[in-house]
């Protein structure tokens, strides 16, 4: 009717709203639809602490922001072309991001004197021209839309109301000429028996669309092309699932059923909630009585041969330290996941951060080594956490994956791996005694220098693990000064030969060149977006991004010294660049910007530039 | 098949090659040397028992016995013993702490295990005493205890561990002494035999840092001061001279040469409010102590409805396919 369509190749949109308005259900229907349509995607979640913080204060504000591409991409952009705002508080907290020119969608309902002043606004931004200068503002009477469209049904006037997130769903579909009937279906499945509450969301959605059609405030529609992935069959996924995933597959391949021991932490609880529900996997979900109950609990399972995890986020890390340098003592595999959040003590509970890094490598008594990875992406969750099961199993050895706050939640397509190709994990239990007869518990195999892993209730194999110091071989108890300085130095040469199984490091543009993008965890997507700008713009600029931090690569050092300038950026305050500098002596420097909040490609591009002067 | 001869085995094999390091005289002795005769009367396999300790004196008991063990960290044992049984919920395991390292740094744990009714058999040797940091008080230690810690003497009020136990709706509360061989056997043994959480409070003499604080119940005068709990029977002690009767929820000495044994309070294992009345009976000057099971019924165990909820799940949606789950939900092909 009169409107034009406009290809583009991408898109960044952003919900922003009360908590209560049901932000991040909005955002996940839109992602839902988007991936089935075959865009590229990536998303950012970003909600407060509070449950529930007063009803359109600043605090309680909830987001979640998508972009979406006809190419390959790797974040969630830095700034939205379009921003829904529920209420004045969502407007104020985000209208700042907005890139210059782009689109608000008010819900000018909501901006009532009460809210406008809980929000801190003095007149009513929308009426007041401030905006009007920067932004295109489409303001919506949704409430009264929908109170419109649900007349009739039976459902009371605050349930009414609760759709107006369908509402603006439906008019962010029109806009870029998305399909309602995946939400439909949803709605039919998620709502099941329900079948007020399913009409009245189903409208107020058909309703937002047919709005945005028949007026005319929009005069472009938006088309994004599928994007040319990869062949595979694809599915949206988020980090925790896709963590959830990988320990099963590993659960799986090893032939060993899994043992979560975990307490409820924000944001890794996801994890013990999904594992919770693959009972008929044969996964035992132990909800401890506390973060140390859940470590120890999971070493316990180990020693009696499941596939012990335990998972949590920082301050849950700090509470197991003790714990884990039993499992790093008595040389049981042992994964251990840290859902990173910001820091120190409660800090940011629902945000990002990349600050626990040293405390993975150095935070426990005495020379405690376990090897350290990393996930990359939310789809790189599942083969990060798969590797720290394989890894753990082969070396007899506690490991620590790392992810993030921005990994668990965010999501992206990703191509569903077949679990039969996957790398096979091999498990030996011990079951007999050696040649001369006797069972040395600390036995080493001469290439990992693993030791057996003889269970309870294998004959004959009786023996004593514990955390004081263990006499090589024999696992007695040793206060020998000797035989100490042997062990601790064994420990560390075992967590160093796992080097031996890690893959080539891969180098994303030349050798050699001026800067070198070094990363690490949740900053991938960031820095390899960078990377590909500076590319086409001509710079020699490569990325090179480690998933094991402990060890370090065999050939990082040699890789490092081919460029003029090395950065690394990170959601701390230089934890890798530290280690980098002092493992391999060069000059490399850092971008650090610690706001619980990824850190945006365009950041890196233009350090990246101002160092290249 | 050559056929495989069935042992019987015996305390020596219980024994294992590490030389036993506690003090000369320590009551730790007598429970070893009980816990490894009682062993092999369970009839179970070497292999599958397991003994978790904690940290303390107390807790260096698995290195002695010749069965799988695990000698953890200060208060975790029955944490890590929690994961060992769900993991493997046929072995028969055992914690082995102190009043410390089970009260005080693992209270939380050991109340934890207690209300799940796992299935761990939680001896709990009480000194009253720390002993391997040398001899602080302890949470079980009487105030106006004298310590390097107290050196005015403790403000600290004591903990009664089946009051504690009972509070943690534990199934099987116990107490037995160290020197009282034959009883500390037959806790042993019932405590095996519960299916469930047991408890059991063994009052253990540590002679270099507390030595007699049990004396009156292991001394000449221990008939008097000491009530052996039977299942069924009235309550008697002192060579049947004395019996207790109760009023009301008060419980009081009487003499039995002016009383009638009908007048006695008969012990039921299963009554939890007559446990609560015999528990706050310790340490109490007008009262014997009480020794034996103060407390036993039987529960559903955390360890068996595991299985049962994994049987359970496994019938209701058949055993998982992972490749299945990975490509479940909203998919899309790329070709
Ligand atoms: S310090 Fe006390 S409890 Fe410890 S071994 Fe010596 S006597 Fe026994």
């Amino acid at each position: 009717m009169g409107k034009t369509f406009k290809t583009i190749d991408e898109a960044v949109i952003r919900f922003a709203g009360d908590s209560g308005d049901g932000m991040q259900l909005t955002g996940g229907r839109f992602t839902e639809t988007t991936a089935i349509v075959g865009n590229d995607l990536s998303t950012l979640p970003d909600f407060p602490a509070e449950i529930r913080a007063p009803a359109g204060s600043l605090a309680g504000v909830s987001a979640f922001q998508l972009k979406f591409s006809s190419k390959d991409i790797h974040t969630p952009g830095d700034k939205p072309d379009v921003l829904v705002a529920m209420n004045p508080a969502a407007l104020k907290v985000h209208q700042k991001d907005l890139i210059p020119g782009g689109t608000m969608i008010i819900n000018t309902d909501a901006f009532v004197k009460k809210n406008l002043n809980f929000a801190g606004y003095e007149s009513n931004p929308i009426e007041d021209g401030s905006l009007d200068d920067y932004f295109t503002v489409i303001p919506i009477e949704m409430n009264k839309m929908v109170k419109a469209a649900c007349e009739g049904l039976d459902l009371n006037g605050k349930l009414v109301l609760r759709t107006k997130n369908f509402f603006a769903l439906g008019v962010l579909f029109y806009m870029y000429d998305r399909p309602l009937d995946a939400t439909e279906n949803w709605l039919k499945k998620k709502f099941a028996g329900k079948d007020a509450i399913i009409e009245a969301n189903t409208k107020a959605m058909h309703a937002g669309y047919n709005y945005a059609d028949t007026t005319e405030i929009f005069t472009t529609r938006y088309k994004v092309e599928k994007a040319s992935l990869p062949a595979g069959t694809y599915r949206n996924i988020n980090g925790n699932l896709a963590t959830s995933l990988g320990l099963l597959a590993a659960s799986e391949r090893s032939g060993l059923d899994i043992f979560l021991g975990s307490y409820p932490i924000t944001p890794a609880s996801d994890i013990l909630h999904t594992l919770s529900t693959w009972k008929h996997f044969g996964v035992k979900t132990f909800q401890a009585e506390d973060e140390i109950a859940g470590v120890t609990s999971a070493i316990g399972a180990a020693y009696s041969g499941n596939l012990a995890v335990t998972t949590t986020s920082g301050p849950g890390i700090a509470l197991k330290g003790e714990a884990i340098g039993l499992a790093i003592m008595t040389e049981l595999p042992l994964v251990v996941i840290n859902v990173q959040r910001g820091g120190p003590s409660t800090g940011l509970p629902t945000k990002t951060e990349q600050s626990d890094l040293n405390q993975a490598l150095y935070g426990r008594n005495g020379e405690a080594p376990m090897p350290v990875i990393a996930a990359a992406t939310p789809g790189d969750c599942f083969y990060a956490a798969y590797e720290a099961c394989r890894v753990a199993i082969t070396h007899m050895t506690p490991v620590m994956l790392l992810t993030d706050g921005y990994l668990a939640n965010g999501s992206e397509p990703w191509n569903i791996p077949e679990v039969k190709e996957l790398d096979p994990i091999e498990v030996n239990f011990a079951d007999k005694l050696n040649a001369d007869g006797d069972f040395l518990p600390y036995m080493r195999d001469e290439k990992t220098l693993a030791r057996p892993w003889a269970i309870p209730g294998t004959p004959e194999l009786e023996h004593r693990v514990g955390g004081i110091e263990t006499a090589e071989n024999t696992g007695h108890v040793s206060y020998d000064p000797e035989n100490h300085h042997k062990m601790v130095t064994l420990r560390q040469e075992k967590v160093e030969r796992v080097k031996n199984d890690l893959p080539k490091t891969e180098i994303f543009g030349e050798n050699s060149g001026d800067l070198l993008i070094l990363s690490w965890g949740g900053t991938y997507g960031a820095c390899r977006s960078a990377a590909e700008t500076l590319q086409e713009q001509g710079n020699k600029v490569s990325h090179v991004h480690i998933r094991w931090i402990s060890p370090l690569p065999k050939d990082l050092g040699e890789i490092l010294i081919h460029f003029k300038n090395i950065l690394i950026p990170e959601i701390n305050l230089g934890q890798l660049l530290r280690l980098i500098r002092s493992e391999y002596l060069v000059d490399a420097k850092g971008l650090n910007l610690v706001r619980g909040r990824p850190i945006g490609a365009a950041t890196i591009v233009e350090t990246v530039k101002n160092t290249l002067g | 098949m050559s056929e495989i001869k069935e042992t019987q085995l015996t305390k020596k094999d219980f024994v294992s090659d590490q030389a036993v390091r506690w003090c000369p005289g320590c009551g730790d002795y007598a429970i070893l040397a009980q816990a490894q005769k009682q062993m092999p009367t369970f009839g179970r396999k070497k292999e599958d028992i397991v003994f978790v300790s904690g940290i303390g004196c107390s807790s260096r008991f698995p290195y002695y016995m010749n069965t799988y063990g695990f000698h953890s960290i200060h208060g975790r044992a029955p944490a890590l013993a929690t994961g060992v049984k769900i993991a493997n919920p046929d072995l028969s395991v055992w914690v082995v702490t102190g009043d410390g390292d089970g009260l005080s740094i693992g209270g939380n744990h050991f109340m934890h295990a207690l209300r799940r009714n796992m299935d761990l058999n939680i001896l709990m040797f009480n000194n009253r005493i720390y002993g391997l940091t040398k001899g602080q008080y302890s949470p079980t230690s009487e105030v106006g205890k004298v310590t390097k810690a107290t050196p005015y003497g403790s403000i600290d009020i004591p903990l009664n561990p089946p009051s504690l136990a009972l509070g943690a709706q534990a199934t099987f509360v116990a107490r037995t002494i160290d020197r009282w061989q034959k009883h500390l056997a037959e806790m042993m043994e019932k405590s095996y035999n519960h299916d469930g959480g047991s408890f059991v409070e063994i009052y253990q003499n540590c002679n270099i840092f507390n030595d007699g604080a049990f004396e009156e119940y292991t001394g000449s005068e221990k008939f008097d001061n000491v009530i052996d709990l039977k299942h069924g029977e009235p309550m008697l002690f002192a060579k049947d001279t004395k019996g207790i009767k109760l009023d009301g929820s008060t419980a009081m000495v009487v003499e039995m040469e002016k009383h009638s044994i009908d007048d006695i309070l008969i012990h039921d294992e299963t009554n939890l409010d007559l446990a609560h009345i015999i528990a706050n009976w310790t340490s109490n000057p007008d009262l014997p102590e009480p020794i034996g099971v103060i407390y036993c019924i039987d529960k559903p165990t955390y360890n068996q409805d595991m299985v049962d909820q994994i049987n359970f799940a496994k019938e209701k949606k058949g055993e998982g396919s992972v490749q299945d789950l990975l490509n479940a939900g909203d998919t899309w092909t790329v070709s």
